[in-house]
């Protein structure tokens, strides 16, 4: 007999059918908690963003950095409607609907504005995850566990704002596996995904890469920090938020 | 006694399926423990090697929702030395092959754990 550890497991459930089942060995817990942050994460009350659209508005300059971005997450690249984005671009009129009037500038209709998750103060998508896979970290970033994910799309009939991309195939056939990231984990089928402001480079110091990567029109930093360089723009310049009246008090500003 | 044929035969049934799984176990060859591939440079995992084999799935377990939820990156273990949490930057870093260390007791015990859905194995993908 070739697996005997199997045979045994099998013979011996059956034999375990008739006699009472025995009390489930309790997981020991040590009680101490041998973690901490690392060293060289960057910190923030609350993480927030502001895009300068003067200076970031073409489909080139903005697919450049998306194609920055689903590189190092292995964000599969998929045609058509079961496309998965993290960051992506559209209209003035589908970026900011409500802020629309007849006759707003011609040069602000016509540029595309670079799109990826609000991390919203108050988000939807949190509210409605049966699961918790969606959740808000203290430090105002709207993570995934992808681990508890169950893909029933709540978060996505939830989130206003088309921020979330479901995985309706294998992933792995939409990517590059010569060109796979290997510092970073792909998803599996039936799970949602969508920005996470970077937080594997924000534990390691560093920067989102499309900020990096934006030659100065993204800005990243604490927004309850009134010295910190978010706020300075934000203090000198007009921005908007999308879709005001959803009321999800988005984290990513757009200078106009 | 009543019914006597019938109760002494079930029992003796009970007793041959009860007991089933040890006089088989003994009649077939002895399990012996797998050969793994272990790492080249280290010497020591980030625990014990019986911490680890008894605990490496818990452990993970805990790791997964350190890293991901709490936002705390950076393991202490039992002696003191600290390590990244990561499975596929600090674990498969050491243990470089996923088919000659994971899968050899993997396909041993017949389990199949999931992380290799996501997670990319030092090989890379095919
Ligand atoms: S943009 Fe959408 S997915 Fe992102 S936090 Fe807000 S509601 Fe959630
Ligand atoms: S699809 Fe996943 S993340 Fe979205 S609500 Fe369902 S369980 Fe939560
Ligand atoms: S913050 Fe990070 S994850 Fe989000 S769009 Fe930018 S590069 Fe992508």
């Amino acid at each position: 007999m070739k697996n005997s550890r199997r045979t045994f497991i099998k013979l011996a459930g059956i034999a375990a059918a008739g006699l009472a089942v025995a009390p489930k060995k309790a997981l020991a817990s040590e009680g101490h908690a041998p973690v901490k942050p690392n060293s060289t994460a960057i910190h923030a009350e609350h993480w927030a963003m502001v895009i300068d659209t003067t200076k970031l508005h073409t489909a080139e300059a903005i697919d450049k950095l998306a194609g920055v971005c689903h590189h190092i997450h292995n964000v599969p690249h998929i045609e058509g409607k079961q496309e998965v984005k993290w960051l992506w671009h559209d209209t003035y009129a589908h970026t900011f609907p409500e802020q629309e009037n007849p006759h707003l500038a011609e040069e602000v209709h016509e540029r595309v504005f670079p799109l990826l998750c609000n991390h919203c103060e108050n988000p939807p998508c949190v509210r409605v995850c049966p699961t918790k896979a969606t959740f808000q970290r203290p430090d105002g970033i709207v993570a995934m566990d992808y681990h508890r994910c169950i893909g029933c799309r709540y978060c996505m009939a939830g989130c206003p704002y088309g921020s979330r991309s479901f995985n309706w195939g294998e992933p792995r056939l939409g990517l590059d596996l010569e060109k796979l990231n290997p510092e970073f984990p792909t998803r599996m089928r039936g799970v949602v995904e969508k920005c996470n402001f970077c937080v594997e480079r924000l534990a390691v110091g560093k920067e989102p890469a499309c900020v990096e990567a934006s030659e100065g029109a993204m800005h990243f930093g604490d927004l309850k920090d009134p010295d910190s360089e978010v706020r300075k723009v934000l203090r000198e310049k007009f921005t908007i938020r999308r879709k005001p009246s959803a009321g999800t008090e988005p984290s990513v500003y757009y200078i106009i | 006694m009543y019914n006597g044929f019938a109760i002494v035969a079930g029992l003796v049934i009970f007793f041959a399926m009860l007991t089933a799984p040890f006089a088989l176990g003994t009649m077939t060859k002895q399990y012996k423990e797998p050969e793994l591939k272990l790492p080249k440079n280290e010497k020591e995992c980030i625990e014990s090697t019986e911490f680890m084999r008894t605990e490496h799935m818990q452990l993970l377990n805990e790791w997964r929702d350190w890293a991901l939820r709490d936002g705390k990156r950076t393991y202490i273990n039992h002696k003191g030395k600290e390590f990244t949490i990561s499975l596929q930057n600090t674990c498969m870093k050491c243990h470089a092959s996923k088919a000659d260390f994971c899968d050899k007791c993997h396909n041993d015990a017949g389990v199949s754990p999931y992380c290799w859905d996501c997670h990319v194995q030092p090989e890379g993908l095919k």
